[in-house]
């Protein structure tokens, strides 16, 4: 077992500093200067001053020594320096970080009880109106774009009925503390988690569905009819928990998205997340943002990869240690 | 007379509206009294096995009973509502099924699903149902038991699985066990086993049995009655030495007759045949692959050398694991050999790379074990057999005027050509297939259990066929068979496999009567019905097509 791990994690290092090559020279590959758009905002566009700013910031040297730099910053988990923000990458993401573990993290387990508890009922009741009322609205929800989703339910629930706030993270101003502010944030929480989640609700039970189904047919269930089992059991323990092992694979792909945040989601509800810090680094060419942002999500998704493998184990026991 | 356990009386059971038939079972009826084993025979689509899910309470949904009774201990089943069903389920009637690697619940550890037997019938207390379990897993004849309650189904060879299966069905000692083949899809001498295990079993509890099976082998080896089944209709029923030495309707006659021997005809003469094809010290290791160490090795073939001679077959047979098929596909280069030399007349093909053996593949053909999932479902026959010579060069309309030609050669029409794979029976796709290997006039023939998945009367007409075009092109044929019966008749000489290894190889005629090897004894004791069973092909009176 920890043998796996160690090898699981070694593997895991090499891989992140693969990617971390990768982003770099992809960035570096798009067109576009950070010290001429700086320049250009300062409202002093000649070539002296350009040639200063690179010079300051290191982007004259060759492109290679650059890498190198870079590399030596993340091997002491140093993200390097925004120099449009002032500050060191690092601060910027830890900042953002935790309104984004909250809205993706509730949006996961939203649509992963809610997905895997509808599939079930439309596989139990398959054929009835129930199942064709869950089956087309996971459908429905499964084709609509998010944003459209977002930008309908803002004007629903917040515009029309006012049950929830519109935009935001807490409301601003308002100065509370302590269980106050908590619900506060939760009031504001509630639209965009369940925004986010409904496509994964729908993802999720049209899979267990599916693999309830065809579950149900599978030789073991017919066993366990044969012992004499009743239909629950049958239904709980052989049906259910076997169907769950391909929902678990589909849930730790998305759980490796959860750090990179919901571009979209959190642009839309202003939503002060890494997704939105992510989209304002690429307007403003700020390399050093972007770079540290894209390798913390892969570090997660790598991460969660991994977590997943031993959630998986857990659940399916002819995957063998370290196999 | 003792009252019967089970009793079936005039039972029907209607198929839905698009079935091939309107009943799969008409007027049905049986009975076996305590402690005696009733084999039901027949071949696929008798109805077998639907009269013993009727009797469980467990038909599909489209299937409906339309008549009669089925009564167990004298109280009629059908009438009978789910609930009530569900208590008979397990306590009165135990059930084995036929795939021991599909019909143990993957996640739950092996005590746990015995266990569930107990727990469903409310029997026992949690420390009764643990002990219970361990004495059934001894009683089942499997080794240390606190390891097997412990272990997954997957850490469990098939023949213990199967042991598991029988445990869960005794759990609750019911008065009657339906078997649904349950020795299929296993091993020759793990077969005899399980049989014996059953056999042993009934006598200890006086259970009655019924066992459902398509082999008149494993009929000789447990039956005390037999009751066989063509279509859904009862044709014979009597006691198992009547039926099977003095069978009265023709359909049993047939059957019995299709069934080979294991004495082997008179050997062909094959002196002065030019070798066709060599096999020299072929060798083939699996290794499993990781990243930062070694995974295990299994050598599944270990210096095996063998010649055929033109017109002669040569059985390759063996148990699974033994290798048999992985050398089947390295001769043909479908998997690359580790080492050794391949010579189809005078090529060695070993040595070539694969575009240069492209062109010479034509030389050596195979016919594969699934007639139902090697054919591409989407092409009509006529093109699949075209196909080869097309990739050779062959103009199509010529490759597709032979294609006709060929499906005449198997017995098949020439319109069958424009039609597509799922059109066809079992047997007629395995003739297909044999074309399809034909369509290039190979030298060499490689047959992996080709008649394996085929009822005993088909698989008469496929092994007569082959016999028959072989004598006709003068084609080498190793076949790769994990069955004695159908090696006997189709083979002049016998290679055994065990491990990778060749450790036997004689003419098929004095192996039979004189084996030497240890594993060649076992595996002769192991087949069911010995030679108490079986025709020659000639017997058969089925006549080589054409």
């Amino acid at each position: 077992m920890l043998r796996f791990l160690a090898s699981r994690l070694a593997k895991g290092v090499v891989v992140l500093l693969a990617i971390a090559v990768l982003n770099f020279a992809l960035i570096r590959a798009a067109p576009g200067d950070p010290a001429t758009v700086m320049a250009g905002e300062a409202g002093a566009a000649d070539e002296v001053f350009v040639q200063q700013l690179r010079e300051r910031f290191g982007l004259d040297r060759p492109m290679v020594e650059q890498l190198g730099i870079y590399l030596k910053g993340i091997l002491t988990l140093d993200l390097g320096f925004s120099y449009r923000q002032g500050r060191s990458v690092a601060s910027l993401v830890g900042e953002r970080l935790p309104a984004t573990l909250l809205l993706t993290g509730s949006a996961f387990a939203i649509s992963l009880l809610l997905g895997t508890a509808l599939g079930a009922l439309a596989a139990r009741r398959a054929g009835t109106w129930a199942d064709t009322a869950i089956t087309t609205a996971a459908l429905l929800f499964y084709a609509t774009p998010l944003f459209w989703i977002a930008l309908m339910s803002q004007i629903l629930f917040s515009l029309k009925l006012g049950l929830v706030p519109n935009v935001g993270y807490e409301t601003i101003g308002a100065g509370y503390t302590g269980l106050a502010r908590v619900l506060d944030i939760l009031h504001h929480l509630i639209l965009p988690a369940l925004t986010l989640g409904l496509f994964f609700t729908a993802l999720y039970a049209r899979m267990m569905r599916a693999s309830m189904l065809e579950t149900a047919g599978s030789d073991y269930v017919r066993t366990a009819r044969a012992k004499g089992v009743s239909p629950s059991v049958v239904t709980r323990r052989h049906v259910a928990r076997n169907a769950i092992l391909p929902v678990v694979t589909l849930a730790g792909l998305q759980a490796g998205q959860i750090v990179g945040g919901a571009i979209l989601t959190e642009t839309v509800f202003a939503w002060p997340g890494i997704g939105r810090l992510m989209f304002e680094a690429l307007a403003q060419r700020d390399y050093q943002v972007l770079l540290g942002v894209f390798f913390v999500s892969s570090a997660m998704v790598v991460l969660f990869n991994l977590v997943t493998d031993l959630v998986y184990r857990a659940v399916d026991p002819r995957i063998q240690v370290g196999g | 007379m003792t009252a019967p356990v089970l009793e079936i009386e005039n039972l029907t059971l209607a198929l839905p509206a698009m079935a091939d038939r309107p009943l799969a079972i008409q007027n049905l009826s049986l009975s076996i009294a305590p402690g005696e084993t009733l084999c039901v025979v027949g071949e696929s689509g008798s109805g077998k096995s639907l009269t013993a899910l009727a009797t469980i309470g467990l038909l599909p949904r489209a299937v409906k009973p339309a008549g009669g009774a089925i009564r167990l201990a004298g109280r009629d089943l059908l009438p009978l509502s789910e609930r009530e069903m569900q208590d008979i389920r397990g306590r009165e009637i135990g059930m084995i099924f036929q795939e021991p690697m599909t019909s143990l619940n993957p996640v739950m550890r092996v005590a746990d699903q015995i266990s569930e037997t107990f727990e469903a019938h409310g029997a026992l207390d949690r420390r009764g149902r643990r002990e219970r379990t361990l004495e059934l897993i001894a009683e089942v004849g499997l080794p240390d038991p606190p390891a097997i309650a412990r272990a997954y189904p997957h850490e469990l060879s098939g023949g213990q699985r199967q042991r598991v299966m029988i445990a869960m069905a005794l759990a609750m000692e019911p008065k009657l066990i339906i078997a649904d083949e349950p020795t299929t899809a296993l091993d020759v001498t793990t077969q005899a086993q399980i049989l014996k295990l059953i056999d042993a079993l009934r006598k200890k509890h006086g259970t009655a049995v019924m066992f459902i099976t398509h082999d008149f082998g494993v009929v000789a080896e447990i039956a005390d009655r037999v009751a066989v089944l063509q279509h859904g209709i009862m044709v014979e029923e009597g006691p198992a030495a009547a039926v099977l030495h003095m069978p009265q309707h023709d359909y049993t006659k047939r059957l019995l007759a299709a069934v080979p021997s294991l004495v082997p005809p008179p050997p062909k003469d094959l002196s002065g045949a030019p070798k066709a094809f060599q096999v020299k010290d072929l060798s083939k290791t699996y290794r499993g692959r990781g990243f930062f160490r070694r995974g295990r090795e299994v050598k599944a073939a270990d210096h095996v050398s063998f010649e055929i001679g033109r017109g002669e077959t040569l059985g390759l047979v063996g148990e699974s694991g033994s290798g048999k098929s992985t050398v089947g596909r390295c001769v043909m280069r479908l998997i690359e050999p580790d080492e050794g030399q391949i010579r189809i007349g005078d090529l060695s093909i070993r040595e070539l790379t694969q575009a240069q053996f492209r062109p010479q593949r034509k030389r050596i053909q195979m016919v594969f074990q699934d007639p139902f999932a090697s054919l591409n479902p989407r092409r009509t026959v006529g093109r699949i057999i075209a196909e080869g010579p097309i990739a050779q060069g062959v103009p199509k309309r010529e490759a597709l005027e032979k294609a006709r030609r060929l499906l005449d050669l198997v017995g098949l029409s020439a319109n069958a050509a424009d039609r597509y794979p799922h059109e066809f029976s079992g047997g007629q796709r395995q003739r297909v297939g044999i074309a399809r290997a034909l369509a290039l006039e190979p030298e060499v023939l490689v047959a992996d259990e080709p008649v394996s998945a085929l009822d005993v009367s088909v698989q008469a007409q496929i092994l007569a066929l082959m016999q028959d075009l072989q004598k006709r092109l003068g084609l080498a044929i190793l076949f790769v068979t994990h069955d004695l019966r159908v090696a006997a008749q189709m083979c002049d000489r016998i290679a055994v496999m065990q491990k990778g290894k060749i450790v036997e190889l004689q003419p098929t005629a004095k192996l039979f009567e004189n084996p030497q090897h240890a594993y060649t004894k076992a595996l002769l004791a192991a087949v069911p019905g010995g030679r108490d069973v079986g025709a020659t092909l000639a017997a058969a009176g089925i006549e080589p097509s054409g």
